[in-house]
C-alpha cells in the first residue's frame, strides 16, 4: 500500500514540477520555434507513457500485495497484446521521429540567402571573421598564424584582404537575416553555443563545421563554450550582438579588414604594440579587462594595486613583478587563482609594451615612480 | 553434452592452502567476490569524487578545489563508474558467480584464465589509482577522453595521467575479453543435461549477449587507446590535426580528431548495453522470484536482449549529433536509435505485466527492482529527447544529458546491483542481509536519487552546459539555479552517506545474519539447488544436476506449492513448455 501511495505520488509531484518550475527554456531568439515545438511533443508523448506504466504499477503492487491464500496466475505469454503493445510503442516512435526528421531537414539544409561568418575558436576566447565586400573567405591555416596574422589568412589571397576581422570577444549580427556560421578551431574541440538561439555546433580542430540560424531579437546573447575544452572551459564567454539594419552597419564601417591589419603590423605606440600583443597571443583568453570574471586576476586596475598571494604575503604590482609572472608564472601565485599558466616567451620590447598596456587600464595613472622605468 | 559428462566423472582437486583457495583461486565464486569487492572499493573513490564535485557546483568554493581538480575528479568519477565499477562489476562478478551456477557447470571452463582475468582487472585498477600520484595528477580530459585536448596542456594530466590512463584501460580490456571469452565458451559449452539455451534465466542471457558485446565493442576502444598512446608518446598524428598550443604550431600534421569520437562510440554505445543487459537479465529474475509469478512472454524477453544488443551496434554516432560529423548522418542514425526504444519498451511493458496478477512480496530485492523500473523508465524514455537527432541539438551538452545518462546507466542498473546483492547474498554468505537497515538503504538511495536527477533534466531545458567548474555572471542562468544546485548537492551528499548503510549490512550480516538455508527466496534456478550454502568447489557434489524445465515455473496450476524447481522432472509436475508454441 505504501509502496503504492509513492509511485503515485511520484507521478503526481513529476507532474506538478514540470509546470511550476523556474527553470525552463530561455526565452527563443532565433528561427528554431520548430524545435521547441518538437520538444513540447516528446514531452507529452514521453509524459503519457510514464504516467501510464507507474500508475499501472501502482496499481499492481496494491492489488496484487502478497496473500498467502492466492496465487499468482499461470498465463507465461500473451501474444496478442505483446503485439499490440509493440504496434502502439511503434506508432508513438513514429510520431516523434517523423516531425523530428522533418525539422532537421530544415535544420541541415543552409537557405540560399543566408549570409556567412566565421567563428574561430581558441584555449578560452573567441574571435570572429566577414567576408567582405567580396563575399568570399580568403584561404586560412594554422601553419601560417602568428602574433599580427592572428586568423592566419594567406596574403597572397586576393580573397582574404578584404576579410572583416573582430579580435575581440563580441560579434554583432543583423537580425532576421538568415545566417550560416562557420566554425574553424585553432586548438582544441569547443563548441558554439547560444541558449536562445537553441542550436549548437562542435569546432574541430583541422577541419571547418557549419550550421545555421535566423537571429529574430535584437539584444546581447551569451556565447558558450559546450564542448569541454580544457580547465577554462567554463569561462570561454563571448557574446553575440543582434542589431538592427542601422546599428549593424555603424559596427560593420568600425572593424578593420585583413589588408588593414597587414599594413598596420607595425603598430605606433608601446600599449598599442601591447594590446595587440595580449589579443592575438590569447592573454585576454584568461585576464578581462573590463573587470569580469576570468580565470586569471583580471588587468582593469591591476596596475600599481597591491595582490594577496598564496603564500599570505603581499606584493606591489609593478613592472618586475608583471614581468616575472608572464615568463616564470609559477614563482608568484595570486590567491584565489589555479596555478594554471604556462609560462610565455617574448623579447624585452615585447615584455615592456605588455607591461604598458597593462598600466593603461588602470583608472588612477600610476605613480611617475613606478612608470619610470618601464619607459627607460 | 560431451562436457557435462566429462564434469560428471572428473575429480574435484579442491584446493587446500589458504592462498590457493582464497587468492590464487581458480573457483568462479572466489574470483567472483574478489572483482566484486575490487569494483566496490574503487566505486567508492569514484563515488567521493562525485561529492566533491557536487560541493563544488552547489557551494561554489566551499571545498579547496580548482578547476584543475575538478575536471580530474569528474573524469576519474565517470570511467571509474563505467568501466571499474559497472562493466567489472556486472560481468567479473555476477557473471563469475552466476553463469556456472546457473547453466549447472562446476566452473568456467578455462579457470586458470579466468583468474588471470581477475589478476589483470586488479593491475589496471592499480595503475589507474597510480595515476592519483604521478606529477600533474590523473587526467581531466572528461571519461570521453576526446583528443587533442586530452593530450595537449590546456588539460589536467596531459602528460603522464592520460598515459596511465590508456595503459589501465588497455590492460583492462585483456582482462575482460579474457573473462569475456570464457563466459560466452561457459554458456555454449557447459551446460548441464537438458538445459537447451530456451531454458536459461534472463540473467544469464542478459550476461551472455553483454559479453558478446564486449568482445566486440571493446577492440574499438583497444585500438583507439595505443593509437592516443602513440600520438602522446611519440609524436604520431593519428587524431591530431595541424593545431596550435597556446600561441605556438605543434608538429602534428593531418589527423583526426573526429576519428577518436568515431571509434570511442563504437565502443562507447554497445558499453551502455555491456552494463544494462545484465541489469535487465538480473531485474528480470528478481521481479519474478518476489511476484511469485512466471516472467511474461519470457521468448520475447530473450529476442529483445538480441534484438538490442544487435542494434546497439548501429547507433553510435547519437552521442555526436553536433559533433561536426556530416549533418546528413543524423538521419540514420535517429532512426536506429528510436528503432532500438521499441524492444527497450517491451523490457519495460513485461517487467510490468509480471508484476499484474502476481503474488507481490515487497522485499528489498524486489523493492529495488521496481525502483529500477522506475528511474530506467524515466532515463529510457529522456533518451528518446537526445536520440531524436533535432531535439538533441538543443539539449546536448546540457545538465539534461547528465541527469539522463545518470538515470538510464547510472542509478537504474546501480538499483538492480543492490537488488541483486541482498537477493543473492544469502547463497553467497549463508546468511540474510539485515531487513530493516536494507529497507532504510533503499528507501534513501531510491526517492534520493530520483530528487537529484528528475529536476536536473530542467537545468538542462534552461541551458546549463555540463562540465563548467563555475557558473559565475551568466546572464541566462537565474540565481534560483544555484539553489537548485544547493538542493542537488545537499540529496546527494545524503545519497552517498547512505551507502555505508549497505557496507555496514554486508559487514554485519555476515557474522549476525539470519542463517538463510539454501533456498530462501523459494527460488526455482539452479544456483538455490546446490546441496551445500555456500556452494562448494565443483559446486554440484557428486552427480551434475539436471533440468526438466524453465526457471520460470511459479503458480503452476497442478503443483503442490507456488514454485517448481528446474529440477522436478514432468512426471511429478507437468511441463507447460509445448503450450507455449500455441
Amino acid at each position: 500500500m505504501t509502496f503504492a501511495v509513492i509511485l503515485v505520488a511520484i507521478v503526481i509531484i513529476s507532474v506538478l514540477f514540470h509546470f511550476l518550475s523556474p527553470w525552463q527554456a530561455t526565452p527563443l531568439a532565433s528561427n528554431w520555434g520548430s524545435i521547441d515545438t518538437i520538444i513540447t511533443i516528446t514531452v507529452v508523448t514521453t509524459a503519457i507513457f510514464f504516467i501510464a506504466i507507474v500508475v499501472f504499477m501502482a496499481y499492481c503492487v496494491y492489488k496484487y500485495q502478497a496473500d498467502p491464500e492466492r496465487r499468482s496466475e499461470y498465463k507465461p505469454e500473451n501474444k496478442k497484446l505483446e503485439w499490440w503493445l509493440i504496434g502502439v510503442t511503434t506508432v508513438a516512435i513514429c510520431g516523434l521521429l517523423a516531425p523530428g526528421l522533418v525539422v532537421y531537414d530544415d535544420f541541415v539544409h543552409v537557405p540560399s540567402n543566408a549570409v556567412e561568418f566565421e567563428a574561430v575558436g581558441e584555449q578560452w576566447r573567441w574571435s570572429y571573421r566577414l567576408p567582405g565586400a567580396d563575399q568570399k573567405f580568403g584561404r586560412s591555416s594554422v601553419s601560417r598564424m602568428d602574433e599580427i596574422n592572428t586568423f592566419g589568412l594567406d596574403p597572397d589571397d586576393a580573397n582574404g584582404q578584404d576579410d572583416i576581422l573582430v579580435a575581440g570577444n563580441q560579434m554583432h549580427l543583423l537580425v532576421n537575416q538568415p545566417t550560416k556560421v562557420l566554425l574553424r578551431s585553432k586548438d582544441v574541440l569547443h563548441d558554439f553555443y547560444v541558449p536562445q538561439f537553441r542550436a549548437k555546433m562542435d569546432l574541430i580542430p583541422g577541419q571547418i563545421t557549419y550550421f545555421w540560424f535566423t537571429p529574430t531579437v535584437p539584444g546581447t546573447f551569451e556565447i558558450l563554450c559546450a564542448e569541454y575544452c580544457g580547465i577554462g572551459h567554463y569561462n570561454m564567454r563571448g557574446q553575440i550582438v543582434v542589431d538592427t539594419a542601422s546599428d549593424y552597419q555603424q559596427w560593420l564601417s568600425e572593424q578593420i579588414t585583413f589588408a588593414q591589419v597587414l599594413t598596420g603590423g607595425t603598430v605606433e605606440g608601446l600599449v598599442e604594440q601591447g594590446q595587440l600583443l595580449a589579443s592575438s597571443r590569447g592573454c585576454l583568453a584568461c585576464h578581462s579587462i573590463n573587470g569580469g570574471p576570468s580565470l586569471g586576476p583580471g588587468w582593469l586596475d591591476l596596475f600599481g594595486a597591491k595582490e594577496s598571494l598564496v603564500d599570505g604575503s603581499e606584493v606591489l604590482v609593478d613592472a618586475d613583478y608583471l614581468i616575472e609572472s608572464i615568463v616564470d608564472p609559477a614563482a608568484k601565485i595570486v590567491a584565489g587563482y589555479p596555478p594554471v599558466m604556462v609560462a610565455y616567451q617574448f623579447s624585452d620590447e615585447q615584455l615592456e609594451s605588455l607591461v604598458a598596456y597593462i598600466e593603461s587600464l588602470s583608472s588612477e595613472s600610476a605613480e611617475p615612480s613606478n612608470k619610470q622605468p618601464v619607459e627607460e | 553434452m560431451a562436457y557435462v559428462d566429462d564434469a560428471e566423472h572428473e575429480e574435484l582437486h579442491e584446493p587446500t592452502s589458504f592462498y590457493a583457495k582464497y587468492v590464487w583461486s581458480q573457483d568462479h565464486k572466489v574470483i567472483a567476490i574478489q572483482y566484486s569487492l575490487t569494483a566496490i572499493a574503487v566505486g567508492l573513490v569514484a563515488l567521493v569524487l562525485s561529492g566533491m564535485m557536487r560541493m563544488q557546483i552547489g557551494f561554489p568554493g566551499s571545498i579547496d578545489m580548482d578547476s584543475t581538480g575538478y575536471y580530474q575528479a569528474m573524469t576519474m568519477h565517470g570511467m571509474i563508474m563505467v568501466i571499474y565499477l559497472l562493466t567489472a562489476l556486472f560481468l567479473g562478478g555476477f557473471g563469475n558467480y552466476l553463469i556456472p551456477l546457473m547453466v549447472g557447470a562446476r566452473d568456467m571452463v578455462f579457470p586458470f584464465v579466468n583468474m588471470l582475468s581477475y589478476w589483470f582487472y586488479l593491475v589496471s585498477v592499480l595503475v589507474l589509482i597510480a595515476s592519483f600520484f604521478v606529477p600533474g595528477g590523473p587526467t581531466g580530459a572528461g571519461w570521453t577522453l576526446y583528443p587533442p585536448q586530452a593530450i595537449t596542456a590546456g588539460t589536467p594530466g596531459s602528460e603522464w595521467g592520460i598515459i596511465l590512463m590508456l595503459v589501465s584501460l588497455i590492460i583492462f580490456i585483456i582482462a575482460a575479453t579474457m573473462g569475456g571469452l570464457n563466459y560466452v565458451t561457459t554458456v555454449l559449452q557447459a551446460r548441464t543435461h537438458g538445459m537447451t539455451m530456451f531454458r536459461l534465466p534472463l540473467t544469464v542471457w542478459g550476461i551472455f549477449v553483454a559479453t558478446i558485446l564486449a568482445l566486440l565493442a571493446f577492440p574499438a576502444l583497444f585500438v583507439s587507446g595505443i593509437m592516443m598512446l602513440l600520438d602522446q608518446t611519440i609524436g604520431t598524428s593519428f587524431f591530431m590535426p595541424e593545431m596550435m598550443q597556446f600561441g605556438t604550431q605543434l608538429d602534428h600534421t593531418g589527423g583526426s580528431p573526429i576519428l577518436f569520437q568515431h571509434l570511442f562510440w563504437f565502443f562507447g554505445h554497445p558499453e551502455v548495453y555491456i552494463v544494462a543487459l545484465p541489469a535487465f537479465g538480473l531485474v528480470s529474475d528478481l521481479i519474478s522470484v518476489h511476484a511469485r509469478r512466471s516472467i511474461f512472454g519470457y521468448r520475447m524477453m530473450v529476442w529483445a536482449i538480441v534484438a538490442i544488443g544487435v542494434l546497439s551496434f548501429v547507433v553510435w554516432a547519437h552521442h555526436m549529433y553536433v559533433s561536426g560529423m556530416n549533418p546528413y548522418f543524423g538521419f540514420f542514425f535517429a532512426t536506429t536509435t528510436l528503432v532500438i526504444a521499441v524492444p527497450t519498451a517491451l523490457k519495460v511493458y513485461n517487467w510490468v505485466l509480471t508484476l499484474w496478477r502476481g503474488n507481490i512480496h515487497l522485499t528489498v530485492p524486489m523493492l529495488f527492482s521496481l525502483a529500477f523500473i522506475v528511474t530506467f523508465l524515466v532515463g529510457g524514455l529522456t533518451g528518446l529527447f537526445l536520440g531524436n537527432v533535432v531535439v538533441d541539438i538543443p539539449l546536448s551538452d546540457t545538465y539534461f544529458v547528465v541527469a539522463h545518462f545518470h538515470m538510464v546507466m547510472g542509478v537504474a542498473p546501480i538499483l538492480v546491483v543492490f537488488g541483486a546483492i541482498y537477493h543473492w547474498y544469502p547463497k553467497i554468505t549463508g546468511r540474510m542481509l539485515h531487513d530493516g537497515i536494507g529497507q532504510l538503504h533503499f528507501w534513501i538511495t531510491f526517492l534520493g536519487t530520483y530528487l537529484i536527477y528528475f529536476p536536473m533534466h530542467y537545468l538542462g531545458f534552461l541551458g546549463m552546459p555540463r562540465r563548467y567548474y563555475a557558473y559565475e555572471d551568466y546572464q541566462f542562468i537565474p540565481d534560483s539555479a544555484q539553489s537548485l544546485n544547493a538542493f542537488i548537492t545537499v540529496v546527494a551528499i545524503a545519497v552517498g552517506i547512505s551507502q555505508l548503510l549497505f557496507l555496514y549490512n554486508l559487514v554485519y550480516s555476515l557474522f549476525k545474519g539470519k542463517p538463510s538455508g539454501g533456498n530462501p527466496w523459494r527460488a526455482n534456478s539452479l544456483e538455490w539447488l546446490t546441496p551445500d550454502t555456500p556452494p562448494k568447489h565443483g559446486n554440484w557434489g557428486e552427480s551434475m544436476p539436471v533440468v526438466h524445465r524453465w526457471a520460470y515455473d511459479y503458480g503452476v496450476p497442478e503443483a503442490e506449492l507456488d514454485y517448481v524447481p528446474q529440477t522436478i522432472s514432468a512426471d511429478q509436475v507437468p511441463v507447460h513448455e509445448s503450450d507455449l508454441d500455441e
